[in-house]
């Protein structure tokens, strides 16, 4: 067994047991953060793949900063673990038949003669001089982008439609406007007034 | 056959290990003396004398500080979450020194030569927020979890501004290797990066101190609010390790900032007639160390400056200013490269 295929069954390994606690571990906060491991370790399958941008794309954008804003609202939630688990029979046929549904369709597909190991040979491995990052980037600019751009767009419409849902104008806000406050002299705030002293009677 | 893999197995894992110790062992005692450094720089700022007891002029100061952490218990408060609490100091060093890795200190030497190196100094730089992150949140204290709060929100706010300045680097360098980063700004002093790129130079340093949490954006350790923000909870070594990874960032930030924008191991007199072959034999890794020394130098002014950031402003400024600033600059770098603007884009 050579170097690659250790490491590739010690991710693996990682990975599917992170992935396991994520939906079995009680606490939510840790499930987010085995969630983390769980990108973490995918990203070290990628990065054996020879997709190291995609890889530290992932670690990146997910890790980096979509599970540290998930982290930020669960730790912030005091969820009632006993509550959530209430329905977990009810939910049970529920749950069976979508992921039954979903092996189906990936035995389907991993069924699909366009997909054996005839059509889909194991690609060579690349040169140390292969600049995945440099490939991926002329394709996207260049075959790919109008699909790129229209992902971009809805990217931005879904942004300013979170926004526009969830912006309420607070009524009390004590908002600031640091140009004003640097543009205040003196005058404005104090004012010097010459008067005569008092006399002692 | 067996047996010559095996023993080339361990001669390859022997030698990257050594490599590792290389570039670990020095950045740790640069850490120890930077807070040596910190604290005298600051004290004759505020006309003190610093540290000085402890051997010559207080030379010994940082290592006695670092007995002095080792030998302290660890306490672990009873209510907290075991686990979490003692991972949170490792997920905290842990990017801050594998960071390392990827970066040049030289044309050759570099420890990994990886290709996307840039992107990968960034992935593993966001990363770091999660030390602090469990380090708050296990602790089960209310001060450690405002401190965590606050710092998570600063941390995913800068990289953004951080983020978009080194994509200003990349356009200019048209690579995201750190060597060829620094081999693109070879010429003279004003071929350097910091000229075409200046506002984003700024940007990139200021959004670092930022992420690093230190002043004048330490809401995060506000002392005079919350005790010591998120690692109040701990003591001993366990506290060290936040330290440590606290300065290796700092270090780091500052070293990349180096690289990116004032030429990494290049000379500053190239292109100049006379210094230039006055100045020949000096090693490429003095002129790194000297501007990455530069940086660190003003770490240490900030914090002897400016007075705190209020929170509401530290988030102005990431989003409202820098982040517009970063994209305005973006285009406009966008055009000069399509038009070929010499020196730097041609």
């Amino acid at each position: 067994m050579d170097f690659e295929r250790i490491v590739f069954y010690v991710f693996a390994t990682i990975l599917v047991f992170a992935a396991t606690r994520v939906i079995t571990v009680r606490n939510p906060v840790h499930a987010a953060l085995h969630l983390v491991l769980a990108f973490f370790t995918a990203a070290g399958l990628w990065m054996l793949l020879e997709a190291e941008f995609l890889a530290i794309t992932l670690v990146l954008v997910y890790v980096g900063a979509v599970m540290v804003l998930f982290l930020f609202v669960v730790m912030m939630l005091d969820i009632n673990v006993a509550v959530v688990r209430e329905g977990f029979i009810r939910n049970l046929p529920v749950g069976l038949t979508v992921a039954g549904l979903m092996i189906l369709e990936l035995w389907l597909v991993m069924k699909n003669k366009a997909f054996d190991a005839a059509h889909m040979p194991a690609p060579m491995p690349r040169g140390a001089d292969y600049s995945n990052t440099r490939e991926l980037g002329s394709v996207l600019y260049t075959d790919y982008v109008y699909p790129f751009e229209i992902a971009a767009v809805i990217l931005v419409v879904a942004i300013i439609a979170a926004i526009a849902l969830t912006h309420r104008k607070a009524h009390n806000s004590k908002k600031q406007d640091p140009s004003e406050q640097v543009k205040i002299r003196r005058g404005d705030r104090v004012r010097i007034i010459k008067m005569e002293a008092e006399s002692r009677d | 056959m067996e047996e010559t893999t095996l023993l080339d197995w361990l001669i390859t894992g022997g030698w990257i290990l050594a490599k590792i110790l290389i570039i670990v062992l020095p950045l740790m005692l640069c850490v120890a003396y930077l807070t040596y450094a910190e604290r005298k720089i600051i004290g004759y700022m505020q006309l003190r004398i610093g540290p000085n007891r402890v051997g010559p002029r207080g030379w010994l100061q940082p290592i006695a500080d670092a007995l002095k952490l080792m030998m302290k218990e660890i306490i672990i408060p009873a209510k907290s979450n075991n686990y979490l609490f003692v991972i949170a100091p490792m997920l905290a060093i842990a990017p801050a020194l594998a960071a390392w890795a990827v970066v040049p200190f030289g044309s050759e030497l570099v420890l990994a030569d990886v290709d996307a190196s840039l992107l990968y100094i960034l992935a593993l730089t966001s990363m770091g927020v999660y030390g602090i992150i469990i380090a708050g949140w296990a602790s089960n204290s209310k001060y450690a979890f405002l401190s965590t709060m606050r710092s998570a929100a600063q941390i995913v706010s800068y990289e953004i501004a951080m983020g978009f300045a080194l994509v200003g680097v990349l356009l200019a360098a048209g690579s995201i290797n750190l060597g060829d980063i620094v081999m693109a700004q070879k010429g003279s002093l004003l071929h350097w990066f910091w000229l075409p790129l200046l506002p984003l130079f700024v940007i990139y340093f200021v959004s670092g101190v930022a992420e690093t949490n230190r002043a004048p954006f330490d809401v995060a350790e506000g002392e005079s609010e919350i005790v010591a923000g998120f690692h109040v909870e701990y003591s001993g070594m366990a506290f060290a390790v936040f330290f440590l990874a606290e300065y290796a960032n700092m270090i780091l930030i500052a070293t990349l900032a180096a690289l990116m924008f004032l030429g990494g191991w290049l000379s500053p007199f190239e292109g100049i007639p006379v210094l230039q072959p006055m100045f020949q034999w000096v090693p490429g890794l003095v002129w790194l160390v000297m501007k990455t020394a530069v940086f660190l130098f003003f770490f240490l002014w900030f914090r002897a400056t400016f007075p705190r950031y209020r929170y509401d402003q530290i988030m102005r400024l990431g989003w409202k200013v820098f982040i517009p600033i970063t994209i305005f600059w973006l285009v406009l770098e966008g055009a000069a490269v399509v038009a070929d603007l010499g020196p730097w884009f041609d």
